[in-house]
């Protein structure tokens, strides 16, 4: 699914700029504009790595946690096919965990130690996680809109300069497709269904449109941070530009079904080819990402008590003369 | 805790108290993962996974890159049974390009081929003359 544009980033106002080799930090950036991508054993500044580990590490800690609320559907999804069809996607998302991961460890950082960040809290997971799947149309509204939203992200980042990254985004969005198509199914037959089951639909939209706007995040802040993650080509497009391409290809989507969105003042400026909406409540969101949603006790509880629950299987097979080593690529 | 998931409600949350002191490596080894998606073809790097053994990458490795259908061989191999050279070090094979003997390019026939013909033209010409 699941990357949305914002990366949490706390350490990144208090820290001493690192001065980097110029000629080192040269070659690479030539590197980059030749269209050439980054290998893990190849040289890379310091601020480059670590802006990588903690977009590719929170990109993959989505992955885990926002197979948690669809999880929950499995055993009462409505009927054989829609079951099983959840099932797999459930087990794709934790597949595309697994995959990023991997990424995140070439360039370092174990996974241990990232799955220790994740339930200490010191690192994120993409907010819309932190609400509850309510209803099985919450589960369509997730599967269409919520990936589709990732697919936009995933696309973009497929397209930066850290080749195992790329690496992984490329199978992924292969199967976000799939996601796409099966939540898109799910709530198209809602949405022409009976007036129960439009009800249904439209009660999530409501509910679900708030934290979907907020999944790219706060338009970026005009600064030499940013730009030199554009020019590294870590973030690939803006926050806002990202938004704008969802809510152009899939709003009209959403009207022509007659289902409506509550937001009274979105609508396409046809002058400038932009959307315009209601500014998302950005208060709200950064009291939800800092602990103080509806879900985020229970996602964390979840995945502690998995990673405890697990861990003596682990220590049964573990063989301390083993040699770790990071994965290749 | 009320969760909306009534398997949730059934767990015991409350003993998950020091989950997030994983040690080092309690994750085990990490192995390379090679697919061969057609009898025939080359087995090619797809990713890597991490596993206690080697049975238990083959079971990983079948589950995380071969779910869809396109693969006829898998071969799991340790990451640190891998030799590699450092990307940093690709300019060694940088002037393979100017070694033509190695390539179809580096021999010219053509301009030899043409010349005689033209030359047994000519002399053709000449005797029947
Ligand atoms: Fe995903
Ligand atoms: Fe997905």
């Amino acid at each position: 699914m699941y990357g949305g544009g914002y990366i949490y980033d706390p350490e990144s106002k208090n820290q001493a700029t690192i001065v980097e080799d110029p000629e080192m930090l040269a070659a690479f950036e030539a590197k980059i504009d030749r269209g050439e991508k980054i290998e893990p054993t190849d040289w890379m500044p310091y601020e480059y790595r670590r802006q990588l580990i903690r977009m590719i590490e929170q990109h993959a800690h989505s992955e885990i946690i926002g197979a948690l609320p669809e999880g929950t559907w499995i055993t009462r999804a409505p009927g054989f096919k829609r079951k099983m069809a959840l099932i797999a996607k459930v087990q794709d998302e934790i597949g595309h965990g697994q995959l990023l991961y991997a990424a995140a460890e070439t360039l370092g950082k174990s996974r241990e130690q990232m799955l220790n960040d994740l339930m200490s809290g010191k690192s994120k997971y993409s907010n819309v996680f932190n609400y509850p799947a309510k209803t099985w149309a919450d589960v369509t509204v997730i599967g269409f809109l919520i990936d589709a939203g990732a697919i936009i992200n995933q696309l973009a980042n497929s397209k930066g300069s850290y080749a195992p990254y790329c690496r992984a985004l490329k199978r992924i969005c292969a199967e976000e497709s799939f996601h796409l198509k099966q939540g898109y199914e799910g709530f198209v037959y809602l949405a022409t269904g009976t007036p129960t089951q439009r009800t249904m639909l439209q009660d999530a939209v409501n509910r679900w449109w708030p934290p979907i706007m907020h999944f790219f995040g706060p338009a970026d802040k005009v600064s030499v941070h940013t730009e030199k993650l554009m020019r590294w080509q870590v973030k690939m497009d803006t926050n806002d530009n990202m938004r704008n391409e969802f809510l152009e290809q899939y709003v009209p989507k959403i009207w022509e079904l007659g289902i409506t969105i509550p937001d009274p003042k979105l609508r396409k400026n046809l002058e400038t080819g932009r959307w315009e909406y209601t500014e998302p409540d950005w208060d709200e969101f950064f009291r939800v990402i800092n602990g103080n949603g509806p879900c985020n006790k229970e996602r964390l509880d979840v995945r502690r008590w998995v990673e405890e629950s697990g861990r003596w299987v682990r220590q049964a097979l573990y063989k301390p003369n083993e040699m770790y080593k990071m994965p290749l690529a | 805790m009320s969760s909306l998931d009534p398997r949730i409600n059934r767990l015991d949350l409350v003993k998950t108290l020091e989950a997030e002191d994983i040690a080092q490596h309690q994750h085990w080894e990490t192995y390379e993962v090679f697919v061969q998606a057609k009898r025939g073809g080359h087995h090619t790097h797809v990713g890597s996974l991490h596993a206690a053994d080697h049975d238990m990458a083959l079971i990983f490795a079948k589950e995380q890159f071969a779910r869809r259908g396109q693969c006829h061989n898998l071969w799991v191999v340790k990451t640190s049974d891998v030799y590699a050279l450092d990307t940093e070090d690709a300019d060694m094979f940088a002037d393979n390009n100017e070694k033509k003997y190695r390539n179809p390019g580096g021999f010219k026939v053509s301009d030899k081929i043409t010349a005689y013909k033209k030359a047994q033209k000519q002399d053709k010409t000449e005797t029947d003359d």
